[in-house]
């Protein structure tokens, strides 16, 4: 796992589902630099994830581009793997045979398969489970599967459409301390969807506020904190309420935007 | 101590399998000895009654007497033969017309509302009504027979693999695609082990047809096969024969659903 971050570019991007329908957002302009976690923060409908989804190959955009390493981005890549709000694992395959399977579509050897994806599952922690099948598993042990799946391909950008969101707050935490030293460990970038202030908090290197309707980057917020993050430290309460406020100054411009609109 | 508990669950476990197999035994012997009875009355019945004592030998006992000569003289098997060539040909037909066919209606939107109305209209076609056609179009016997068994179990297998797509979820296909999946790595890692389940539940309905339509199709025209050899032994009055056949006609069916519920098992990732 020797794969470093990406430099990654969105440059005016704008898009709209249907030719006359409702733009989705405009003009959104983002830079994140090579290892760094960042998290978009915005309301439901505020169309963060399908920003993800076209930052991922995954939808194309109405204008403007994405682009990784100064290449832009047309198609989905093993280069950069999302991560979705359910794990959506494969139930007729084993843990071992999910986490595998992307590296089956590159047609790698069986055996250098096994070595990644042993690697790979140690890496999440689920060594215990690798032959189990993934329906007996817990929602947040599926999930570690779907990180090690995504992880097994070595992205150098991973990108995460609220994954946590629907685990109980025990498994979330555990998850999101997880996959933020996961990502540091390998040196890879994280973007991050939520609509969770204290994900953002604890797992962000930077925070960014997407709202109005059509959706546009409002704010932007440093989070410069030690790497143990704990929900309850001063300076987590701190930089929370900043976001917080921040969000909330970003709703407002979206409500008025939405009143002026009427 | 966890040695002891472990052995213990096993035993435990093993126990109940056990009880389950033999309660499952005791119905079916019990189920059996119904039927059984109801055979022996229904001969009876024919026995004790001068205008139909001629029928006499559909009774259990002169059928189970014919049973060692049909073996013997290779009645048994060489019309089971003929009648699972037929079948299997139809059947290997059905599946490579109705699996592609259902994949295209679960797939395309344009194709399912196009093919709906008329394989629907097909599909209520008794397939016994296509024999005259059948006869006329095939050069052989035995290819319209095996055309009419295709005909019988095509819809089954095409309508369930259909079913079996829509049932997909979506996401698979972005997680698949995500991953770098081209669209034979979909059909083949996502599409077909997702619906075998349906697959095979089609098939265990096509054979059910077809065995159905075989023994009338094997009526005309052939001189082998299941429904030959009932015909046969209608038209020179030996009705403890056709009793025989009636049972191995049943036997076979009924092993053929086991191995298609054995494989639908094998195969099923469904859970509860």
């Amino acid at each position: 796992m020797s794969k470093q971050g990406v430099h990654i570019a969105v440059k005016e991007l704008s898009h709209s589902y249907a030719p006359r329908g409702p733009i989705t957002f405009d003009q959104v302009n983002l830079v994140s630099l090579p290892g760094e976690v960042l998290a978009i923060i915005g309301r439901s409908g505020c169309g963060k994830s399908t920003l993800l989804h076209i930052m991922a190959g995954l939808l194309a955009p109405t204008a403007g581009e994405v682009r990784i390493d100064d290449v832009p981005v047309k198609n989905p890549s093993p280069r950069w793997v999302m991560m979705f709000q359910a794990p959506h694992l494969f139930p007729w395959m084993h843990v071992r045979q999910n986490v595998g399977i992307g590296l089956k579509f590159a047609h790698w050897p069986e055996s250098k398969i096994q070595e990644r994806v042993e690697k790979t599952i140690k890496l999440v922690d689920l060594e215990a489970f690798v032959d189990s099948n993934v329906q007996d598993l817990s929602g947040g042990q599926q999930q570690r599967v779907a990180l090690a799946r995504s992880l097994v391909m070595e992205p150098e950008m991973l990108l995460l459409d609220e994954p946590f969101s629907a685990l109980d707050a025990f498994t979330r935490a555990a998850l999101q301390k997880d996959v933020r030293s996961i990502a540091k460990s390998l040196g890879i970038n994280l973007v991050i969807v939520t609509h969770n202030i204290d994900e953002a908090v604890l797992m962000a290197d930077r925070a960014v506020i997407m709202a109005g309707s059509p959706g546009k980057i409002r704010d932007e917020i440093v989070v410069s904190l030690p790497e143990e993050r704990n929900s309850k430290d001063s300076e987590v309460q701190k930089l929370r309420e900043h976001l917080m406020e921040a969000f909330r100054t970003a709703s407002s411009i979206q409500e008025r935007g939405t009143d002026e609109a009427l | 101590m966890s040695t002891v508990t472990n052995n213990d669950q096993r035993f435990s476990r093993l126990g109940a399998i056990f009880r389950t197999l033999v309660t499952r035994v005791f119905y079916s012997l019990i189920g059996l000895s119904i039927l059984f009875g109801l055979w022996w009355y229904g001969g009876w019945l024919l026995e004790s009654n001068p205008s139909t004592r001629s029928f006499s030998d559909f009774g259990p006992g002169p059928a189970l007497n014919a049973i060692s000569y049909l073996v013997e003289d290779g009645t048994i098997v060489n019309a089971s033969l003929a009648s699972g060539y037929r079948l299997g040909l139809g059947l290997l037909l059905a599946i490579l017309t109705g699996v592609p066919v259902g994949i295209l209606m679960g797939r395309s939107k344009v194709f399912r509302k196009l093919s709906n109305t008329p394989f629907q209209f097909l599909r209520m076609v008794s397939p016994l009504s296509w024999e005259p056609i059948a006869v006329i179009a095939m050069p052989t016997w035995d290819q319209a027979i095996i055309f009419l068994i295709s005909m019988a179990a095509v819809w089954p297998v095409a309508f369930a693999t259909a079913a079996g797509l829509a049932k997909l979820d979506p996401s698979w296909f972005k997680v698949a695609r995500n991953l770098g999946a081209r669209w034979w790595h979909v059909v083949k890692e996502i599409i077909l082990p997702a619906i075998v389940f349906d697959v095979l539940t089609g098939i265990r309905l096509a054979v059910g047809v077809a065995w159905i339509v075989i023994v009338p199709a094997e009526f005309l025209g052939i001189t082998s096969g299941l429904g030959y050899t009932i015909q046969d032994s209608r038209e020179n009055l030996m009705y403890d024969s056709l009793a025989v056949m009636i049972l191995v006609i049943g036997i076979l069916g009924f092993l053929m659903d086991g191995i298609c519920m054995a494989l639908i098992k094998r195969f099923s990732w469904h859970r509860g």
